[in-house]
């Protein structure tokens, strides 16, 4: 699905492209530094930016730090609320996976592409990270639930009160639905981006096609509605940016739970 | 009728499947704005549910956006 002529590429926004040049080599391994890395290093910049602007620790905090506590608070009551007192040391990871998901997110929304030949990039519109984070989730979850509770982690798999006539159909059910935990958290957040980036890059080449069109009844008809709808449509992508962040902690504190709580 | 013609065919249907979670993603916001509009004070409480709802609904979407773009650009 190439672009000839007038046809609309949503999908070359997704490009991963080496920047420097393809032949840094890491034990046979291509470690070239891409477009998605130098996204990667933007995100952590403009976290670290943030964070480093709340650590004032004035008693009567500024609008900064007021910003800073506000999230760390919001990540912080979250996963007290799912997690119980003992949640506290998983505070520290579900913070950064929050707020590594949302400023990714946020920034492959950013406006950059006013400067030529340059495009934002969503480094969460792969499932090689996406699919990464879940993983990285996952196993946490396995591995505090079996140093935890050792084998009697499987009783997660048995809901309370079962009749024992009904286990061997409830238990692989239960069981599926476990194990299918991170395909869903990786694959939710991935499509949620790829879906809105390439929805807005086929409006915008609807804006440009109509502007560009020969009949000059085209542009007011066709560009102007679909420019309003891009507007619309680009702060519902922003909504979901950051209800695609929250999910993701939210889930990864529900899975903890199950591992830390059991039942 | 030749394989490209099958696969957009297919990828429009599957378009239809996007649709129907459509409805179910509103199913659950709607049955949350209404009880929160009976009972305001226990709304703010069950947000969390409310996303969690939402989530699993959409996800569902989601995986029919992604049979879509299977037929699409991979099969």
């Amino acid at each position: 699905m190439a672009a000839e002529g007038g046809k609309i590429d949503p999908m070359h926004q997704f490009m991963v492209e080496p920047l420097f040049g393809n032949s840094l080599t890491l034990g046979g391994y291509n470690i070239a530094f891409t477009n998605s890395a130098l996204w990667m290093v933007l995100t952590l910049v403009a976290i670290w930016v943030f964070m480093l602007g709340g650590m004032k620790r004035e008693l009567v905090p500024g609008r900064w730090q007021a910003a800073v506590e506000g999230a760390s608070s919001f990540v912080s009551n979250m996963v007290h609320a799912n997690i119980g007192p003992e949640g506290k040391k998983f505070t520290p990871y579900i913070f950064s996976l929050f707020m590594f998901i949302l400023v990714a997110n946020v920034l492959g929304m950013m406006p950059v592409g006013i400067v030529p030949h340059v495009h934002p990039f969503t480094v969460t519109s792969h499932i090689t990270v996406t699919g990464v984070l879940a993983i990285v989730s996952f196993s946490m979850v396995l591995i505090v639930g079996f140093a935890r509770h050792g084998l009697h982690f499987f009783s997660l798999f048995v809901p309370h009160g079962t009749p024992a006539l009904m286990l061997p159909l409830i238990v692989p059910i239960e069981l599926i639905s476990f194990l299918i935990r991170p395909f869903s958290l990786g694959l939710r957040l991935f499509v949620a981006m790829t879906a809105g980036h390439i929805l807005m890059k086929v409006l915008a080449g609807f804006v440009i096609g109509g502007l560009n069109a020969e009949a000059a009844w085209v542009a007011p008809v066709v560009g102007l509605p679909v420019f309003v709808l891009m507007v619309g449509i680009s702060v519902l992508e922003l909504l979901v940016c950051a209800i695609q962040a929250y999910v993701f902690a939210l889930l990864t504190s529900l899975y903890l739970n199950d591992a830390v709580n059991l039942h | 009728m030749d394989a490209e013609a099958a696969k957009f065919i297919g990828a429009g249907i599957a378009a239809v499947g996007v649709s129907i979670a459509a409805l179910g993603v509103g199913n659950v916001f709607g049955s949350f704005l209404e009880g929160a509009l009976r009972n305001p004070a226990a709304a703010d409480g069950q947000q969390g549910r409310l996303f969690i709802g939402f989530a699993a609904a959409e996800l569902l979407g989601l995986l029919a956006f992604v049979i879509a773009m299977i037929l699409l650009f991979v099969a």
